[in-house]
């Protein structure tokens, strides 16, 4: 049987790898699509131990998160719109107006 | 049992592969779809541990809706400018070097706990009416939550509307 710390490593591969991608890449859409990739590897991780203590809580967890994932990229991608409108960019480190 | 631990592997390295993937490619388009083949291997490590309602969940949700909204916002932002502009902004060796350390941490976490834990072979009431088992603990145990989440929906679908409409002038 495969062992739950194989999921887990699974699990912290992808978050490690999303970590990178919100922190380094300039597209906002990019840095969305990152998030994404943390909030699965969260649900992988929810769904093994579901299954560890032979419990279903885990997996309404992960669609809790699922809907949450929906309600932000819903929200995110709208403010980028509305920000790609205004100002004609999506790069994170252009959005600059409060800066000193 | 060979076949679930081959499956897993597949899958599992299809995952981080695309992720990778995902996180260095130039052009958002194809970003996009590394990301769908992500949260398809996702999809099927849930498979795999016997979450069929999850997994059908992920494809209906993540797969189809939010990747579609994703496309969709890509389609109407520039993306001739977004070719040739440069990648990834100045702080990035930080940026990566602070991952890094993040992950080994949890890793070196791991690796000392990795005997821990054994994946016992699932109840039978767990695999076998897998969503009427979480149907039960949505409407039962978690319906607070249950309406707490669908009027978050509900905030998220008016701000998106409020964010995507154009103002009169």
């Amino acid at each position: 049987m495969i062992p739950v710390s194989h999921y887990l490593f699974l699990s912290l591969a992808l978050f490690a790898v999303g970590v990178v991608g919100v922190l380094t890449r300039r597209n906002v859409i990019i840095m969305l699509m990152s998030i994404e990739l943390i909030l699965n590897a969260v649900n992988i991780n929810l769904v093994a131990f579901s299954r560890l203590y032979g419990s279903v809580d885990g997996q309404v967890f992960a669609i809790f998160v699922i809907a949450d994932a929906a309600a932000e990229a819903a929200v995110g991608l709208g403010i980028i719109l509305a920000f790609f409108r205004n100002r004609k960019t999506i790069h994170a480190d252009e959005m600059d107006l409060l800066k000193w | 049992m060979m076949l679930a631990k081959l499956l897993f592997y597949f899958f599992a390295l299809l995952a981080v592969g695309s992720a990778v993937l995902m996180v260095t490619r130039r052009n958002i388009v194809h970003a996009a779809v590394f990301l769908v083949t992500t949260l398809l291997a996702t999809a099927g490590i849930f498979l795999q541990l016997e979450a069929e309602f999850l997994f059908v969940v992920q494809l209906l949700v993540y797969a189809g809706g939010i990747m579609v909204l994703f496309v969709f916002v890509i389609m109407l932002v520039n993306l001739d400018i977004e070719m040739r502009a440069v990648r990834f902004n100045k702080q990035w060796t930080v940026a990566g070097a602070l991952a890094f350390v993040l992950a080994m941490q949890v890793l070196t976490a791991l690796w000392v706990g990795r005997k821990t834990f054994h994946l016992p072979a699932a109840p039978a009431a767990l695999a076998e009416r897998n969503t009427e088992t979480v149907a039960d603990a949505l409407f039962s145990h978690f319906v607070l939550a249950f309406e707490v989440a669908s009027i978050l929906l509900l905030v998220a679908m008016i701000g998106a509307v409020v964010m995507g409409k154009r103002r009169a002038e």
